[in-house]
């Protein structure tokens, strides 16, 4: 008998060995996040005159599977502005939740003092920067569009480093590669945004979704897409990608089993 | 001898619903010299009378300016001002660094009653022995707010507190109407004006005892849509004070014409 009570039900150290107490340890290193897990792929955002349109496809991928096809990640922050999210889905969720209950509190103010997407962005930026500074980070690249303080489009970018941002048109993930150069052809830096209309813009993000789908393996064809003017802001969710061609994939060599 | 048994400390209710050392601290504010604010349609004024403690001190700062849309006056402990001023400092710090935005003048003024009523909750602390007049501007254009040891809060069109207040808010009673039609100099004079009544006999307004903060908005878009915080003190307040003396004087003749006739 054993007259240490602390010992008592536990296995015996004369039959098992002595217990690795360092199982029991709470404290100790700690590791954060490493990489992302449940990712959406771009973001791609142009201004036009009196606005801004923003897109992303609705996959949310775990690795390189196809995992959830219905996942929105252009998130509308009040009257004015949308938010849109490449990156981890998760961390995606978190800042939603901070964003819903700033939205609240913004609107307990009776004065109509509402955040501007300037402001927002400004804000999303700091909450991304301390989680690095923590090497904790928010996994997420965003893009910010909507109006600044002066009614002037507006639209800035913010990595998971704290890093931000801001052009004319901008793309996170795949689409700076593959969208910001086709958005670059269209509305090139000598041209004006006053000459771009809102159907141009549309078509432009649609024209890159389109590429996208085509090039990005973890890219989906159905899509959302915001427009964000001074009358509002409209929202289409569960968009197709129209008038597929797949001819230019016979062209395609040096992939897998094809031998030439 | 009579005694207050409900007055030791600021978290017991007297049998009639009151707690005393809110209503002590409110008299504190009362011992303070008078403050006056208002606002029109693009400004809000602070106008304070400054005391000196003797002949030879220098004269107890009345007017603080919070961030560049927004200051405070104060009548009572100036110390628990300066804390609560600081305070107020550092939120709209806070607030540009994180939003890049300027604090809204509303949501600053629930901040710090939340914190004066914290005080009247908690068993060991005191209640402020100070009341502020906050003016600023925001999105939604000038504001002026009373605050009270309580952790009362009340947006007003004009107010005065401290001693003798009760003359100056008599006075800004009776010129309602011109206050919110007034152009900015105007608004500086009737504060002014507001404060000299509650003066007695033998004491006029100096460029030593009277201090005045401005703020607004200038109409322009941009970066210059405010007009920012301006403290006038010594000899900046000259013009202002002239403008008091010609207003006055030309108000004064209206009378004698009126009797004349």
């Amino acid at each position: 008998m054993n007259h240490f009570p602390g010992t008592w039900g536990r296995p015996r150290d004369d039959v098992y060995g002595p217990y690795d107490a360092s199982y029991l340890r709470s404290t100790g290193p700690k590791a954060h996040t490493q990489s992302p897990a449940v990712t959406g792929t771009s973001v791609i955002a142009v201004k036009f005159n009196g606005g801004v349109a923003i897109a992303a496809d609705n996959l949310a991928s775990y690795g390189s599977l196809a995992r959830f096809t219905d996942v929105k990640r252009l998130r509308v922050f009040g009257n004015a502005a949308v938010v849109g999210f490449s990156g981890d889905v998760s961390d995606m969720q978190y800042i939603d939740r901070l964003l819903e209950s700033m939205d609240i509190r913004e609107n307990y103010s009776a004065h109509g003092n509402q955040l501007n997407a300037k402001n927002l962005h400004t804000y999303l930026s700091k909450v991304l920067y301390k989680r690095r500074s923590e090497f904790n980070p928010l996994w997420n690249h965003i893009l910010v569009a909507g109006f600044d303080g002066d009614k002037k489009p507006f639209l800035s970018s913010a990595d998971l480093l704290g890093t931000t941002f801001s052009a004319p048109h901008l793309a996170t993930g795949f689409g700076a590669h593959l969208a910001v150069p086709i958005l670059r052809r269209l509305f090139p830096e000598e041209r004006p945004i006053d000459e771009i209309t809102k159907e141009d813009a549309v078509s432009a993000l649609r024209d890159c979704l389109k590429v996208l789908w085509y090039r990005d393996a973890r890219s989906l064809d159905k899509y959302s897409l915001a427009v964000i003017t001074h009358e509002g802001i409209e929202v289409q969710e569960d968009q197709q990608i129209e008038a597929q061609s797949w001819a230019f994939a016979e062209t395609i060599k040096g992939y897998g089993a094809q031998v030439v | 001898m009579f005694r207050n048994n409900y007055d030791n400390d600021a978290v017991t209710f007297s049998p009639q619903g009151r707690i005393f050392q809110v209503e002590y601290a409110q008299e504190a504010v009362k011992q303070g010299s008078v403050v006056v604010g208002l606002v029109n349609k693009t400004h809000a004024v602070l106008v304070g009378l400054k005391r000196n403690a003797e002949e030879l001190s220098s004269y107890q700062k009345k007017i603080i300016e919070v961030d560049s849309h927004m200051g405070i006056a104060i009548a009572g402990l100036a110390s628990d001002a300066r804390v609560l001023s600081n305070y107020m400092k550092q939120q709209c710090l806070g607030s540009r660094m994180t939003y890049g935005r300027a604090m809204p003048v509303d949501r600053i003024v629930t901040q710090i009653a939340d914190r004066a009523q914290t005080n009247t909750q908690q068993y060991g602390k005191r209640p402020y022995g100070v009341g502020l007049l906050v003016a600023g501007v925001d999105e939604a254009g000038p504001h002026l707010f009373e605050f009270q040891p309580s952790g009362m809060t009340q947006e007003m069109l004009a107010c005065a507190i401290g001693a003798r207040s009760q003359m100056a808010r008599t006075y800004l009673e009776r010129n309602l109407d011109q206050l919110n039609e007034s152009s900015r100099d105007e608004l500086i004079t009737h504060g002014l004006r507001a404060l000299k009544e509650t003066l007695s006999q033998d004491k006029e307004l100096t460029v030593d005892n009277t201090s005045v903060g401005v703020v607004g908005v200038s109409g322009k878009q941009g970066a210059g849509k405010i007009e920012s915080f301006k403290l006038y003190e010594g000899q900046q307040l000259l013009p202002l004070l002239e403008a008091l003396e010609r207003s006055d004087a030309g108000e004064t003749k209206e009378e004698t014409m009126e009797v004349d006739s």
